[in-house]
């Protein structure tokens, strides 16, 4: 019986996700660790008890959004590989503005997480519109554009922000996403509001890219470009368009970790990792809301377990770094294990 | 402080720092001079610099004075191997190639802090006691002034570097594999119909590469950083990967560009201690080498164009 490509698009990311865990498994037998204990450990860690799964859904919620900015790129034929940059800028600007001002939370909370948003978006917006404009390639521009926000950012955050100190003050409570509710619920985990923004962020990309004209054209865009400008579409700034939005996206998850989990920018000697797990998630959940959803919850859960790895089975929490990129690579790699159900299918048809 | 000792110090710094990025960026040529996108290459200095120290660790009363360049050796080796996973993936399996680079910059930190964890049992190595250290370069450091400039304090790796550069600035140009990798890179289908094994090509180019960013990576750690940790290998990679494109595609250009950015790295680092730069923030300095290779893109500095067929996977038969 010959698959259908809908089953093949969701049997292929469960096979890749399988194929990490199983080559993880392969590397901690060679390396004489124990498997059972290992991933027993990071179950616990995890979902073990309300505090850890407390902190999972806190690092899922990045992770969506980020998923969310890579997929909407995606989706628009661009590959946004500066979410981490993004991110970055979003997380400082959302603190500034939770730093600087005192006002009412009904407007200082929002206020703080858009600028977030609006930070990240612009620096979106540069690739975008040399891409648009000069035709350079984002893959490159937006790396670059990565390590330009992190040396800027600390350096406003070392010389403008915090008196020769490390990090800044705390945002005030008006713009804290904080929750004193979830905390006590989660045995004081760093659980936050921020889930609810990146689920409606979820909703909002669905809505954009299936409800919308403009949604149509961004797709038409990212399917054939020729074809859509003979339509009568502007390219041009449908390109900038779709990085404004994928870098607002980006923008939020900084302004989640800046306004929920930390509560304050600290200068930083490498990148947080998160834009370049959210490649993981895109990929991952083919790009779509739900699949989006899904893989962010499995690579928070992941990340949060193996924290406790080490505790509990004595094992390297890397080894969980190695089973993300594993599946990364299985995801990208998805023609051998296409041709490979191909043949199995046939062989049934025999 | 005169001119002449700012120079003593900057141009042994600068060519310090620059070695790493030559190596690698010189790989990174190959690569996608052949066509394929090597996103990868933090990812393959990573490796190359885990695998440099861990083996400089391990032999060093073995091999005496020898070590750091048996190390480099090693270091040049699973470079070449780990590569070989890009190079399945996006020649053979046709993933997209920014993808595949990714998860091997991803799979490299992964492996290498698992394997330290594993091998000892802490976050970081120690330090080496073998490795790369500055000397003056017989008979060319007693040359008056150019002699202490350039040869002075200095270390071998870099002109082993600007060698190399040299090299492969040859193979590409003036050999008959030099002219099959750029036809593969520009016009695949073209080539295969000429007779050229595109794989094959493909598959060489990802390889040398791999040994070269191995190297950049092994030459990094043990004259610079002397351990391995976590953040030893901090966008080197993709600073030698600025430096191909701000060299467009070409090794004598990828080594002038990583010799600048070599140049700007180190005035970022000493440069609180030269007079007339004290009172510049060293962020300009930092983000020197990603805004001009922007800028490089954008046509301002002259357009840079990559090869055609980069990032393209080649498939038999498709038009």
């Amino acid at each position: 019986m010959q698959m259908s490509n809908r089953t093949k698009n969701i049997i292929v990311p469960i096979i890749a996700v399988l194929l990490g865990i199983l080559v993880g498994t392969i590397i901690m037998l060679i390396t004489g660790y124990d498997p059972v204990a290992a991933f027993g450990a990071l179950w616990n860690g995890a979902f073990g008890d309300s505090y850890f799964t407390g902190e999972t859904i806190r690092q899922i919620t990045p992770y969506i959004l980020a998923g969310l900015a890579v997929a909407f790129a995606f989706r628009t034929g661009l590959f946004n590989i500066g979410v981490e940059g993004q991110l970055i800028v979003g997380w400082l600007a959302a603190v500034w503005v939770g730093v600087a001002f005192e006002l009412p939370k009904v407007i200082h909370l929002p206020l703080a997480v858009l600028a977030g948003a609006a930070a990240g978006a612009l620096w979106a917006f540069i690739p975008g519109l040399l891409k648009a404009r000069f035709r350079v390639h984002e893959v490159i521009v937006t790396i670059m554009m990565n390590y330009v926000a992190l040396h800027v950012t600390n350096y406003i955050i070392r010389s403008v922000l915090a008196e020769s100190s490390d990090r800044t003050e705390l945002v005030h409570q008006s713009a804290s996403l904080r929750s004193p509710f979830f905390e006590s619920l989660t045995d004081y985990s760093r659980l936050h509001w921020g889930i609810f923004i990146a689920l409606i962020c979820v909703f909002i990309m669905w809505f954009i890219l299936e409800k919308t004209s403009r949604g149509y054209e961004l797709k038409a865009v990212g399917f054939n470009q020729h074809a859509s400008e003979y339509a009568g579409m502007n390219v041009k700034s449908n390109i900038i368009m779709s990085m404004v939005i994928s870098g607002a996206f980006a923008g939020l998850a900084g302004a989640m970790e800046g306004l929920g989990t930390f509560g304050y920018a600290a200068t930083k000697g490498g990148f947080t990792g998160v834009g370049f797990d959210g490649i993981a998630v895109a990929l991952l959940g083919a790009n779509g809301p739900i699949g989006i959803i899904l893989a962010a919850i499995l690579f928070g859960s992941l990340k949060v377990g193996a924290l406790n790895m080490p505790l509990e089975a004595g094992v390297p929490n890397e080894l969980v770094d190695i089973i993300i990129a594993l599946i990364v690579f299985f995801v990208a790699a998805s023609y051998m294990i296409r041709m490979f159900i191909d043949r199995i299918s046939k062989k049934g048809v025999k | 402080m005169s001119f002449m000792d700012i120079l003593v110090i900057i141009i042994p710094s600068t060519l310090l720092w620059a070695a790493p990025l030559i190596f690698t960026a010189l790989g990174g040529t190959f690569s996608e001079r052949s066509g394929v996108v090597n996103i990868g290459l933090e990812g393959l200095m990573v490796i190359g610099a885990f695998s440099a120290i861990v083996f400089n660790l391990t032999f060093d009363d073995a091999l005496g004075a020898w070590t750091p360049w048996v190390s480099l050796l090693v270091a040049m080796a699973v470079g070449a191997l780990f590569s070989l996973i890009h190079a399945v993936a996006s020649i053979t399996f046709r993933a997209d190639q920014t993808v595949s680079g990714v998860a091997i910059n991803l799979l490299a930190v992964g492996v290498s802090l698992f394997l330290v964890k594993f091998f000892y049992d802490k976050g970081q190595t120690d330090i080496i006691q073998k490795g790369f250290s500055k000397t003056d370069i017989p008979f060319l450091s007693d040359i008056p002034v150019i002699g202490e400039l350039f040869f002075s304090n200095t270390y071998y790796t870099s002109f082993v570097a600007i060698f190399v550069a040299v090299i492969a600035w040859f193979i590409i140009y003036k050999t008959p594999f030099g002219l099959r990798l750029r036809a593969v890179g520009e016009h695949p289908m073209a080539a295969d119909t000429m007779g050229i094994n595109v794989t094959k090509i493909r598959y060489i180019a990802v390889v040398l590469s791999g040994a070269l960013g191995g190297i950049g990576g092994g030459v990094y750690a043990q004259s610079i950083s002397s351990d391995f940790g976590h953040a030893t290998i901090s966008g080197q990679g993709f600073m030698a990967l600025a430096a191909m494109i701000f060299g467009k595609w070409h090794p004598l250009g990828a080594m002038g560009a990583a010799l600048f950015f070599g140049f700007a790295q180190s005035l970022s680092i000493i440069g609180n201690s030269l007079p007339f730069l004290e009172n510049i923030p060293n962020v300009y300095l930092l983000i020197a080498p990603y805004v001009l290779t922007i800028l490089a893109l954008t046509g301002f500095i002259g357009r840079a164009d990559a090869p055609k067929a980069s990032g393209v996977p080649y498939i038999k038969g498709s038009r």
